[in-house]
């Protein structure tokens, strides 16, 4: 077990390696990209100015070492200066962080509460009138803009209702926190209902739940005792997945509600053309994304026992 | 019976979509843009303005029937790009092996390890708002699943007598791929392209409403929501319109593809 | 009850299976009867009916399969209709049954000890730690070795021999009158087969239980059933004793059945003749053939075989055909 996790934590590096390459080829290689956009915007800046600029920050430098010089910082764990704020990134991100992870938690702790149930209450009753709306909400929850949601949440029940702040971070409360990890939540939780449904009708038709009847097993025993982890594993990968990508998704929201997370970050910086913040940003986002999948393929491992040690 | 519900009413609304997208200047009862009269402003639903009339006095209905044109051209090039790039990948590596195919599943993994929403919103960055642009950055960064499959499919079928014989009686690799592979590709990639439809609107009106997408006087159904943020106490249909526009486009591809895939694509029914 | 009471009576069962096309029998006036301790084979090839007329005694039934008429007993007391709780304690406590793919038919993702242990919890009442020292003690009585070690292997990590020992364990656990055994052996090696199947005589035997033993092998289902009923597309075509049934076997199906069989011996009789095969195949459920449904691959097929149904047919020495044709 422990070789397993070991193995697949320094998977993880290649991967990382190849996702900053990618990071460094985008904003620093493509001609005409970002770093030149000071001047293409027409911002007013000083041609000498920026010229200076370029060189402080070894804009000038022939690529290889620019890329060598990227590397060195990252590794350990430097993610540069900004440009606009002369702040470490690192130091402007951490401080992004955990009001990121807290929504995206937040959400997706909505997403399961509320998304596994529906897709087991759908499952249990095929066809029925319960299943079929429940199948509804589901794809209507897939189809709706996260934005828009949060939008007509913000209006319903912060500006109409007054029940909960319309936009803003506060004391970091959950009384901020409902409506954007309500906005953030719904589609992972329709997405997970439906996974969940389809999950639990293909185990309910294993020839081992046959087993558990002929046992002269009561129904609620099949689901509990057969039913219910099988499935899970089933869905823990959807679960995962998502959850890595609400990190991503999230920036729209962080955005509408003014909460200060890495997302509302990235797109501020994308507006100050502050490539090392948005390059840092991205960098975390997407660390993020992949210690997520490394931790649900672990935990995978752990719930079950039929996965090999490769 | 739920497959038909699935695909009658998917069908309808993607081609209720379709339509305004064509038709959309002949809906609409003015110019979406010039038509600003600050005397109309913020107006509600009325027999004039079905839809209300914004910050600047525009028709919001006429704003909304043109933003189909660009969610839909959206849409459309970017999953042409995706299934362009997808299958291209997936069949050549699928069909040849070796270290093209290590190459490719590298660059599969390394899409899949990004989440794809950033990755769009980086080469937006790079280059910049426009309908271009969101084309390639929405067509640059959804290509996996369709790489997967159509990788899949070509190792399934490769081993199989036809495509054995037809290499036998000398066909060259190119005619293989493209008269014995992808043919049988196909209905899982139609399936992928149409939920990936779906999924290339909600990203190109998340980006235009970030302000990354369609520059503003554009009428994206994303931009017109943000500036509808600035007055939801005064004027909150502005809000309503557009979004539901994007909400029912969205419905539409995603029951088309359900529906799709149950007939085209039976084995892989109700999984994901 | 009394000592002369079958066990089980099965009596003219129906069991249709629905479609959007319409229903079709999918079983008919299926009618067979096991005493107590008896051993009783069903033989006929997969889509004849012989599974589904044993999930149907279990209950498990599942749409678009229904029963369609019929009575089952056991010991007297009709079951097909019992409401749901009554007959979950008839499962498992005096029917089980054991399926034919060990590795799916148990749960991937528990201890296999724990699957026996369920069977203590759901009819004696025992706590789980009872239970799972009880289910040690099952795998011991099946063979297993090291059972306290193997009760905590997953079904993984387990053979297909050594699964099917387990499922034994699960459905004799309780000491059931009866087993129903669907095809116990077909997924496992040559070489365990005979293990498999003299461990479930040995333990049936001591514990006096009955035996449904369901099987297309002719040879297997005689070597441990004392009676034989042949299926045919949903219909019982002929029932006789094992010993009977190879020398004297009534219905030209069975003689079929019998003639493909490799024996002992066989060569050396008749040379390089090689094996019988019944020429054409099953049809399908939906496109039964009128009268006899046997009569579009049968060498005696006549008129009648075509328009008449034959009737099950008592042949004095308790052995039943049903053909217009039989001997």
């Amino acid at each position: 077990m422990l070789g397993f996790v070991i193995r697949r934590v320094l998977q993880m590096v290649p991967m990382l390696a190849a996702i900053a390459l990618l990071i460094f080829v985008l904003f620093s290689v493509i001609p005409g990209s970002f770093a030149t956009g000071q001047q293409d915007e027409g911002l007013g800046l000083d041609m000498a100015v920026v010229a200076r600029m370029r060189a402080e920050l070894g804009l000038d430098d022939p690529l290889h070492v620019r890329f060598g010089a990227y590397v060195k910082q990252l590794a350990t764990l430097d993610l540069g200066v900004s440009f606009r704020s002369r702040q470490p990134v690192a130091d402007m991100i951490a401080a992004r962080l955990w009001p990121s992870l807290k929504l995206t938690i937040a959400a997706m702790g909505f997403a399961i509460v509320i998304g596994l149930p529906l897709g087991f209450v759908a499952a249990l009753r095929p066809g029925s009138l319960v299943d079929l709306g429940l199948m509804v909400i589901a794809v209507s929850g897939l189809s709706l803009p996260k934005f828009w949601l949060g939008i007509l949440l913000m209006y319903l029940f912060a500006l109409t209702l007054g029940w909960f702040p319309s936009f803003g971070y506060g004391q970091g409360g959950l009384w901020h926190l409902t409506l954007p990890a309500l906005a953030l939540g719904v589609s992972p939780m329709a997405l997970l209902a439906r996974t969940t449904r389809a999950a639990v009708l293909d185990i309910m038709n294993a020839d081992f739940v046959r087993t558990a009847r002929s046992k002269g097993m009561n129904e609620y025993r099949v689901v509990v005792w057969h039913v219910l982890r099988n499935a899970l594993v089933l869905v823990l990968t959807t679960i995962g997945l998502q959850f890595g990508s609400l990190l991503g998704q999230g920036v729209v929201v962080e955005k509408l509600f003014a909460w200060p997370g890495v997302g509302s970050l990235l797109v501020d910086s994308v507006f100050q053309r502050d490539i090392p913040a948005v390059q840092g940003c991205i960098l975390v986002i997407t660390m993020f994304f992949l210690v997520i999948n490394t931790s649900v393929d672990i935990a995978y491992k752990l719930i079950d026992p039929r996965i090999r040690y490769t | 019976m739920k497959l038909r519900a699935n695909l009658a009413i998917g069908g309808g609304l993607t081609l209720l979509s379709l339509f305004v997208g064509v038709f959309g200047p002949w809906l609409a009862h003015t110019d979406p843009i010039m038509d600003a009269n600050l005397m109309n402003a913020e107006l509600p639903p009325s027999g004039e303005f079905w839809f209300g009339t914004d910050q600047q006095g525009r028709d919001i209905f006429s704003r909304v029937m043109y933003g189909a044109q660009i969610s839909l051209t959206v849409g459309i090039g970017s999953q042409l790009i995706n299934t362009a790039i997808g299958t291209t990948l997936g069949v050549t590596a699928g069909y040849w092996g070796g270290w093209w195919d290590d190459f490719v599943n590298g660059l599969t993994n390394l899409m899949l390890a990004i989440p794809s929403l950033i990755f769009a919103l980086a080469i937006m960055a790079i280059l910049g708002p426009g309908l271009t642009s969101l084309m390639i950055a929405l067509g640059l960064t959804n290509w996996s699943y369709t790489c997967r499959i159509s990788r899949a499919q070509a190792l399934a079928i490769k081993s199989q007598g036809y495509v054995q014989a037809a290499r036998v009686l000398g066909y060259g690799d190119m005619r293989i791929m493209f008269t014995q592979i992808l043919p049988n590709t196909l209905g899982p990639i139609i399936v992928i392209a149409t939920l990936g439809m779906g999924g290339s609107i909600l990203a190109e009106a998340a980006l235009s409403f970030l302000g990354l997408g369609v520059r503003p006087p554009s009428p994206s159904w994303g931009s017109m929501l943000s500036d509808a943020r600035e007055t939801i106490t005064t004027a909150p249909w502005l809000s309503l319109f557009p979004g539901l526009a994007i909400f029912l486009t969205v419905l539409g591809l995603n029951l088309l593809g359900d529906g799709l895939r149950d007939v085209l694509d039976p084995q892989s029914r109700s999984r994901r | 009850m009394s000592a002369s009471q079958p066990l089980l009576q099965v009596e003219d069962l129906h069991i249709a299976l629905s479609t959007d096309a319409g229903s079709f029998p999918a079983v008919e006036g299926v009618s067979f009867e096991i005493a107590r301790g008896e051993t009783v084979g069903l033989v006929g090839e997969s889509g004849c009916g012989k599974s589904i007329t044993a999930l149907s005694i279990m209950g498990l039934l599942k749409p678009p399969l229904g029963l369609a008429g019929g009575r089952i007993r056991l010991t007297g007391q009709e079951i097909q209709n019992l409401p749901a709780a009554e007959l979950r304690s008839l499962r498992g406590k005096r029917i089980a049954m054991i399926f034919q793919e060990p590795m799916t038919a148990l749960n991937p993702l528990k201890p296999v000890g724990r699957q026996i242990a369920e069977m203590f919890v759901l009819h004696q009442g025992a706590s789980w730690r009872e239970a799972e020292q009880k289910a040690v003690e099952a795998l011991t009585q099946v063979k297993v070795p090291a059972p306290g070690r193997r009760a905590k292997d997953y079904p993984h990590q387990l053979s297909g021999g050594m699964r099917q020992r387990v499922m034994i364990a699960i459905a004799l656990a309780c000491e059931p009158d009866l087993l129903i055994a669907d095809e116990p052996t077909t997924a496992l090696d040559v070489t365990v087969q005979a293990e498999i199947v003299d461990l479930m005589k040995e333990l049936c035997a001591a514990r006096g239980t009955a035996i449904l033993m369901i099987s297309h092998d002719l040879g297997l289902v005689t070597d441990i059933c004392r009676r034989v009923c042949v299926m045919y597309a949903g219909r019982i075509v002929e029932q006789q004793d094992s010993e009977q049934i190879f020398n004297h076997p009534q219905h030209p199906y069975t003689q079929g059945l019998v003639a493909s069989l490799p024996r002992l011996g066989m060569r050396a009789q008749h040379g390089r003749r090689k094996l019988m095969e019944i020429a054409g195949v099953v049809p399908g459920i939906t496109a039964y053939p009128g009268g006899c449904r046997f009569n579009p691959r049968c060498s005696r097929a006549t008129e009648i075989c075509v328009k008449v149904v034959p009737e099950l047919e008592a042949l004095g020495d308790g052995s039943l055909v049903r053909c217009h044709h039989h001997g």
